[in-house]
């Protein structure tokens, strides 16, 4: 349009609308990507980067608008004419099937049927090509997640095409993994390749991006040049308003008693492809907010399951609550004794997404508020009640006075559930990825919430994913890489690099583990 | 050509109420032409099933006298079904129930005291309970699935009572026909109104139950229970509730309302045991609970109903000579068009084309 003649744009969206019932989740979008242009997609979480990417490969139908692809206006029905046309996609969630090989997956992806040894042969050059190393015969289990990640980029790359579009990439990386994706993006680039790169983390858009498009609530809001503006101009085109400030809380803490402990905690992996713990140890005081990085399924979830009691550990001292032996208790009891646990998963887990949110209210609170229950009857009334509270004191936003836990958005159905969690000033809590995939204004509400909780006296054990998170607004710091804890540091005496590394799995004085 | 089922996005709730009335007008919809194919004017044959038997009081009384262990067996299963917990055999329940309930009148026949019947109730619900305790047993310990061993135990139960009937329980004064002795009075459930027709305690007993079963389900923390287990096991297990107890007391409830059913039919109507005791009404009940929309007071509309389509069976047997098979085939497309609503009220279908050609393009 703007930019005349069509061998200069690539691709260019027009006026895409998507509406959901009565949402838009997308509302009259333009975009306009240009060959070899590394272009952002921002946008807070439910501001429809997800629908409108959906659109651009053919999963989803747009209601109104067109695509222009190469000067030619097109419709993209489904993926594999997305693919067709030269538009490739690596999702956030890998899709592979654990027990193959590396070039079996890629196979199956591929249509036609190309003899496994041509596909193990283009696999080996491609990934020379672009220094993303992958052994065609490894099976998919024994790799990392970066390693699967390159699995994902070099089957696109496979298909040739000219626009890649990237969902939240280093949402599982390591910062030196992260470095390494973007070289491998640079170059593509350089060849004339577009990618379409959708994040939050502002940083990275900054340090890769030429351009960047900005939604909001489905509209877009507007263009940047990211590299020109400052993380917090972005965020407050994607906000639409100052974020709140959190205020770290840094006062002396008092490590004579721990209000919660692991000592040696060894517990088989959940599942087949979950991580086993081994020999885990820490010391929680009240007063602090500790934070365990690591990368998604190295034994967090283990790590969560073993400290609410959703599985128990091999001795009851193994577990210590406020000096007493736990390990054998289960999670109503630990609830009674003053800790409280809220999960990674959201729906589900810490709720149940067809039950009203004064029954969620119940599901956690029936054995600590005896004012829930009387007798074997429950008390509707005060659950209603207590979910009153919950929603002023967090300004939860809802369409309903008590609507179902799933009809609320991904950050306020997380600050509801910290609410409940948080109503009897709990002695110790255990929080498990607290605002991921949280907007950010909820984002530093829930952090507030924390950082409060510890300033009252309170201990605080965050395990998150989100390096950025961790270092804003926690007192020391660990990693788990593949079942084991490092030590923890203060944040003050620690960098990103050196929690990468631990992160990688190399402790310090671990020989073992560097080689 | 591809066929979806996608998920609407607000689904009617007015809807899925009328479900099992939309459900059931197919199902009579269905029957009318049935019978027209049968060669049967489908509006006399209608009046026979539906509306003849509620015309005379006796009729009426055959009514409660089959609602009863259906409207039981339905609201224990509707406990089972809500947490995700799939007993089948209601039937074998049912019949074990009743042979542990008749163990007093058969083995003591003598022995005439006013806790005869109340232990006889007793023996029956512990029965059931213990025979449903297997399937779940054997769900909580060896991860079986419970659809084929509960499925399965019905047949073992049939064979029991028949080996029972035909051998050591056989009426020594019966003419060698394999049936036990008949009850002694004090042994019987009283009846309600003798002087019109059959109908006893027991239509009364199995009203009580189901609204007791409700009262359970919505007002107290183990229905809160049933219900958060059933939908979402990872946020029970969260709550601190056990996905294993829950396999032990939904099927037990169930298991001790069918072995009640059991004994209301053999110590009520019936007064006796015999090779068959049942006309399937623990398979029967399994439609009873999903028609009342797994909630023990639909459950208790929903018996009515399907006692009157055995009733209606019978009459049509007698006076249309349709064969009683045309009864189950009934009950089956209900049951048929009643999932059939629930899930087109849930989501839409699609019809999608999908171009193939792509694939060959993309080589």
């Amino acid at each position: 349009m703007m930019n005349g003649p069509a061998p200069e744009t690539l691709l260019s969206l027009r006026g895409l609308t998507k509406t959901f019932g009565t949402f838009k989740a997308n509302d009259s979008v333009d975009l306009e990507i240009r060959p070899g242009e590394i272009h952002a997609l921002l946008g807070e979480n439910g501001a429809g980067k997800s629908t409108l990417v959906k659109m651009l490969y053919g999963a989803l139908q747009p209601d109104a608008g067109t695509i222009v692809w190469r000067g030619e206006e097109v419709t993209v029905p489904n993926p594999a004419h997305a693919r067709h046309l030269g538009i490739g996609m690596v999702f956030q969630h890998f899709s592979l099937f654990e027990a193959l090989t590396v070039a079996e997956n890629i196979a199956v992806a591929l249509p036609g049927d190309i003899p496994l040894r041509k596909i193990a042969a283009d696999l080996e050059r491609v990934s020379k090509e672009y220094g993303l190393p992958l052994k065609a015969n490894a099976r998919v289990y024994d790799l990392s997640v970066g390693e699967r990640q390159r699995i994902e980029i070099v089957r696109c790359l496979l298909q040739q095409p000219d626009l890649i579009i990237m969902d939240e990439p280093t949402s599982v990386l390591t910062p030196q993994e992260v470095d390494q994706l973007f070289k491998v993006l640079r170059q593509l680039s350089s060849e004339g390749k577009a990618i379409l790169y959708i994040s939050h983390k502002l940083e990275e858009v900054r340090a890769l991006c030429e351009r960047a498009t900005i939604l909001r609530h489905g509209k877009r809001v507007g263009d940047c040049v990211p590299n020109a503006e400052t993380a917090a101009s972005i965020a407050r085109m994607m906000v639409g308003a100052d974020i709140h400030e959190v205020r770290p809380a840094r006062h002396d803490v008092d490590r004579s008693n721990p209000l919660l402990s692991l000592k040696g905690v060894t517990m088989d992996a959940r599942d087949t492809f979950g991580t086993a713990l081994k020999d885990v140890s820490l010391d929680l005081y009240a007063g602090e907010i500790a934070g365990i990085a690591g990368i998604a399924g190295n034994g967090q979830t283990e790590l969560f399951d073993v400290i609410s009691g959703e599985r128990l550990a091999g001795r009851p001292e193994q577990v210590m609550l406020l000096g007493r032996p736990i390990g054998h208790a289960d999670i109503s009891q630990r609830r009674a004794m003053g800790a409280v646990f809220i999960s990674e998963e959201r729906l589900g887990h810490a709720t149940v997404p067809t039950l009203t949110l004064s029954e969620n209210v119940i599901l956690t609170r029936y054995r600590v508020n005896s004012g829930l229950k009387s007798g074997p009857f429950l008390n509707r009334g005060k659950a209603k009640s207590l979910l009153e509270t919950i929603t002023a004191t967090l300004d939860v936003r809802k369409s309903a006075p008590d609507p179902a836990a799933q009809a609320l958005s991904g950050g306020n159905l997380q600050k509801f559930i910290i609410g409940r969690e948080v109503l009897e000033d709990p002695r110790v809590i255990v929080v498990n990825q607290p605002t991921w995939g949280v907007d950010a204004g909820s984002a530093a509400r829930i952090r507030q919430a924390l950082i409060d909780l510890a300033e009252s006296g309170a201990a605080v054990l965050v395990i998150s994913q989100d390096l950025d998170e961790l270092f804003e607004f926690t007192d020391r710091l660990a990693a788990i890489a593949e079942g084991r804890l490092s030590e923890f540091e203060p944040v003050a005496k620690t960098n990103r690099n050196a929690i990468g590394l631990k992160m990688s799995g190399i402790f310090a004085g671990d020989e073992e583990a560097a080689q | 050509m591809r066929i979806e089922l996608i998920k609407r996005g607000t689904p009617s709730a007015t809807l899925r109420y009328l479900s099992p009335i939309i459900g059931l007008t197919l199902a009579v919809i269905t029957g009318a032409i049935m019978f027209a194919i049968m060669g049967k004017d489908p509006a006399v044959a209608l009046y026979v099933y539906f509306v003849e038997p509620l015309t005379e009081a006796w009729s009426v009384h055959e009514l409660l006298i089959k609602a009863a262990p259906l409207i039981l067996m339905g609201a224990g299963l509707s406990v089972c079904y809500l947490s995700n917990n799939w007993n089948i055999g209601a039937e074998g329940q049912f019949i074990v129930g009743a042979l542990a309930g008749s163990i007093f009148p058969v083995l003591f026949t003598g022995f005439d005291s006013f806790i005869v019947l109340p232990s006889m109730v007793i023996f029956a619900m512990v029965g059931g309970a213990l025979y449903a305790g297997i399937p779940a047993l054997l769900k909580a310990k060896f991860n079986t699935n419970e659809i084929l061993t509960s499925l399965m135990l019905v047949y073992v139960a049939e064979r029991l009572l028949d080996w029972l009937v035909r051998g050591p329980w056989r009426n020594p004064g019966g003419m060698n026909f394999p049936e036990s002795v008949r009850f002694p009075e004090f042994a019987r459930i009283p009846q309600l109104m003798p002087a019109d027709g059959r109908a006893n305690w027991g239509f009364i007993a199995s009203v009580i139950v189901a609204i007791a079963i409700w009262v359970m389900l919505s007002r107290t923390l183990k229905g809160f229970e049933v219900k958060v287990i059933g939908t979402s096991p990872r946020a029970g297990r969260f709550a601190g509730f056990s996905a294993t107890n829950m396999i032990f007391f939904s099927f037990m409830l169930a298991g001790a309302c069918a072995g009640l059913a059991g004994i209301i039919e053999v110590a009520g109507a019936s007064g006796q045991l015999r090779p068959i005791i049942s006309p399937g009404y623990g398979f029967t009940a399994i439609i009873v609970a999903f028609l009342g929309r797994l909630n023990p007071l639909g459950a208790i509309v929903a018996g009515l109903v399907l006692a009157l389509t055995y009733l209606g069976g019978e009459a049509a047997q007698i006076s249309l000579q349709i064969s009683d098979k045309a009864t189950r085939v009934f009950q089956g497309a209900l049951l048929l068009y009643v999932l059939a609503c629930d899930t087109l009220i849930l989501y839409r279908v699609r019809f999608t084309r999908t171009p193939r050609a792509t694939v060959e393009a993309a080589e």
